[in-house]
């Protein structure tokens, strides 16, 4: 007899999704000024969720208003008084985790262990943390008395859809700005749950507007007249058509974009926690992470037994119900997001590297894709260059530091890089070299609300997170009386 | 390097085909690691070559593998198995005869209300009591454990740690839990560990040929440090361990799942380099079943089905057969019984 595992599925019972959802605008839950409405999907089933209000320029045109004029009172707020209401959320979104983290699960696809344990904790994380800067932005390094910009637009994606709520919303409520977020489309669940979660907590209405919708709802937002600030995380293609569109405007705008991050194994590296850092990198939320770590740079002189020790690791992942406890992979957000990670798999084939994934059975409904490794690639293969945003590794050796780095910053991108070796100066130095936003060392994929994060290049500018998150929701500082 | 190992003794040990430690084919094959035990600098090299441990990211893997789910009929298999591995010790100065018949009886039978269900692997006890407990357990085929070496601080002589050993031999003991010389590790003299313990294995040899099998413990608690946990794993597998164990219980800090997965990630790797099939117990502090199952997660994930059994998996531990018969009931019945329904030792 083997050990097998049991079937131990979190119950559904536990979130209450209503049949239909309108947007929140103003404190209430409206439907589309034109009645449009679109449906979401389960990734890992196919099974139709609800059906959400498809937003049109007169809803964003709506919201705006409602947040332009919730934004007098909000931002005149003591610091201390938004700061209460920061706290109030980060509690609810506390006593509601369970249930943030199934509907997480359900919408988004992804495991149950990762939304459980990582999304909602941070979640949580992030508006405790900013709700601690609400009263003391004068100590932030931004001059006395910074001021808030007004209305935020907002457009997050979907592999992340709460954690990117918070990332944008918690340090613009903090700041004294109010805002109008777009969800992902295919993720606009999470968001209508903590629109209810904020009149939970008796937050001031307009301060937070929802609208989901599709890009064209994303696209009108950003070119609003009457927003004042633009922050936007997706896709490098996404974000140039945004900066393209507040050009020439007095829009300050921050994106957060793709990636091709390095992962550098030296080959006195930390070797059975290197493995785990690798399909940390590259195979936590299915690789659909803009900081995943999915080129290894592994040294010439330790690949074999780093790729053998990698292959046995990958046999033991656990692909398939993303509400399986015991689930390491889950589902490939929508068909259009597999499509593209099954062409780019293919010419990796094509352009001749070696493609090996354990064997391992799919569900037959859904969209699913094993997790992938990607031997035999060099600088000139489009694995090696292209994000794929899947649990796609390409794997690429080096004989020396130095050439490790050429490598690593060989990319349009720069959002993050990974080192490992247990040589400290080693690492310091790699550091210093690596034109990436975030560098982990001896770990990958770890979030910290007091971190900035952010990108060079094609990665985007600005930061999230951190004291230099704030800099994103604050007019310069002027003195005393100017404004 | 483990690996880079593997292939330098690829003609030597030409696709190591699994052997037991204890098997007389498994001498061959360390001696085709002959080399880096050869003298203290070579064996200080090899020991100091191996891979780092990084301990954030150990202790947040054993973590994630704490978290798996093990429900229903995956549960009540690991219940079980967890039982049929439980070295069931008692290593008091208080033991009497008494307190060891006691506890054989009930590793014979557990559960006085199902007799279905299984035994214990040994029954663990100090030198003096291995007859006692030898008798007790007649022809039930439950191992006699005994500790010896001086146990559990290991500060005396090496003849009287030999001497120690072959009374628990000659008393009947089938199995030998030895504790290694701490002070000697963690001055650097790693050949006089490796040495004792060879001696110490050597102690174990019955006149008929046969030999009680030789569980190494390292006091992980005192070695401190991760890196030291897998060359101490390293070395007592060289030397000829047919089992490593983490603890005597008699110190503050006993086995933890971090330690205990490295200590599986050593025995996966000798294994991968030479084929000999080294086992592995954890001891001191596991007293939940919740714990117990975290730990045959670790086995399945790192080592697999093959170690998945009481000749490769041991838990040392007194209280938790308790908390896994209240568990097993609770399964077959669907309600909590209490400590009154569960005997005490």
């Amino acid at each position: 007899m083997t050990f097998d595992y049991a079937p131990a599925p979190e119950s559904r019972a536990v979130v209450d999704i209503a049949p239909s959802y309108g947007l929140f605008v103003d404190g209430e839950f409206v439907p589309a000024h034109d009645g449009k409405v679109f449906k979401t999907v389960s990734p890992s089933s196919e099974e139709v969720l609800s059906e959400v209000a498809q937003a049109s320029a007169e809803d964003v045109d709506r919201a705006v208003k409602a947040a332009r004029k919730a934004f007098e009172k909000w931002s005149a707020l003591p610091g201390a008084e938004r700061a209460k209401y920061l706290f109030r959320i980060a509690r609810l979104v506390q006593e509601r985790s369970r249930e943030l983290a199934v509907l997480e699960s359900l919408d988004n696809g992804k495991p149950i262990r990762e939304s459980r344990d990582a999304d909602l904790p941070l979640v949580a994380a992030h508006f405790f943390y900013y709700a601690g800067w609400a009263d003391k932005l004068d100590h932030a390094g931004y001059g006395h008395n910074p001021r808030p910009l007004g209305v935020a637009g907002q457009v997050i994606p979907w592999n992340f859809p709460l954690l990117m709520l918070a990332w944008k919303i918690a340090p613009a409520l903090a700041t004294g700005n109010t805002v109008v977020l777009k969800p992902a489309e295919t993720t606009p669940l999470s968001a209508l749950f903590f629109a209810d979660i904020c009149r939970q907590a008796g937050l001031p209405k307009g301060v937070v507007n929802i609208l989901t919708g599709d890009g064209s709802t994303g696209a009108a937002l950003v070119a609003h007249p009457g927003v004042d600030k633009v922050a936007f995380t997706g896709s490098t293609e996404v974000g140039k058509a945004i900066a393209r569109t507040v050009a020439g405007s007095d829009k300050k705008v921050t994106l957060e974009l793709g990636g091709k991050a390095a992962n550098i194994v030296f080959d006195d590296a930390p070797l059975d926690q290197a493995v785990e850092g690798i399909v940390n990198g590259i195979f936590f939320n299915q690789g659909q992470v803009c900081c995943a770590g999915s080129r290894l740079l592994v040294q010439e002189s330790v690949a074999e037994e780093l790729l053998d020790a990698l292959k046995r690791r990958m046999r033991t992942l656990r692909v398939g119900d993303p509400l399986d406890k015991n689930t390491d992979i889950g589902a490939i957000n929508s068909a259009e997001q597999l499509a593209r990670i099954t062409a780019l798999a293919e010419a990796g084939e094509a352009e001749g590297a070696e493609r090996w994934s354990p064997s391992c059975e799919l569900p037959s409904a859904g969209y699913w894709f094993a997790p992938t490794l990607f031997t035999g690639v060099t600088q000139a293969h489009r694995i090696a260059r292209e994000e794929i945003f899947g649990p796609v590794l390409s794997v690429l050796t080096f004989r020396t530091p130095a050439e490790a780095v050429e490598k690593a910053n060989n990319t349009p991108y720069g959002l993050s890089a990974g080192i490992w070796t247990e040589k400290g100066s080693r690492m310091l130095w790699m550091a210093n070299k690596l034109r990436a936003g975030v560098i982990w060392s001896n770990t990958f994929n770890k979030f910290d609300p007091a971190s900035p994060f952010g990108g060079y290049q094609e990665s985007g500018f600005g930061r999230e997170g951190g004291r230099h998150g704030l800099e994103a929701y604050l007019a310069p500082s002027s003195p005393e009386g100017a404004r | 390097m483990t690996w880079r190992y593997a292939r330098r003794y690829a003609p030597l040990v030409t696709m190591p085909i699994t052997v037991p430690a204890y098997g007389k084919e498994a001498a061959g094959r360390l001696a085709s690691m002959a080399d880096v035990t050869a003298d203290d600098g070579a064996l200080r090299r090899f020991l100091h070559g191996l891979p780092g441990v990084d301990a954030v990211g150990l202790e947040a893997r054993a973590a994630t593998l704490g978290t798996r789910s093990i429900k229903t009929t995956a549960k009540a298999y690991a219940i079980d198995l967890a039982l049929s591995m439980i070295d069931l010790t008692t290593l008091e100065g208080a033991d009497t005869p008494g307190k060891v018949r006691a506890l054989c009886a009930k590793g014979i039978h557990p559960d006085p209300t199902d007799r279905g269900c299984p035994q214990v692997a040994a029954i663990c006890v100090y030198p003096d009591m291995v007859a006692t407990a030898k008798e007790a357990l007649g022809g039930s085929g439950i191992h006699v454990a005994s500790v010896a070496t001086a146990f559990p601080a290991g500060r005396a002589a090496l003849p009287v740690k030999l001497a120690d050993t072959r009374d628990a031999v000659a008393a009947g003991a089938d199995e030998i839990d030895m504790v290694i010389d701490r002070g000697a590790f963690l001055s650097g003299r790693y050949m006089d560990v490796f040495e004792e313990i060879k001696a110490v294995r050597e102690a174990c040899a019955r006149p008929d040929g046969s030999a009680a099998h030789l569980k190494v413990i390292f006091e992980t608690g005192e070695l401190q440090t991760y890196d030291n946990v897998r060359r101490v794993s390293w070395l007592a597998m060289l030397a000829g361990a047919d089992f490593i164990k983490t603890s005597t219980g008699k110190v503050a800090v006993n086995a933890t799942p971090p330690v205990t997965l490295l200590m599986l990630e050593a025995v996966r790797d000798f294994h991968a380099t030479t084929g000999v099939q080294v086992g592995v117990k954890p001891a001191g502090g596991i007293r939940t079943t919740k714990d117990a199952l975290k730990y045959l997660v670790m086995v399945n994930e790192t080592l697999g089905e093959p170690w998945l059994t009481a000749d490769w998996f041991r838990f040392g531990a007194s209280s938790l057969l308790n908390d896994l018969l209240m568990q097993r009931q609770k399964l077959s019945t669907g309600r909590y019984s209490g400590p009154d329904y569960v005997t005490v030792d």
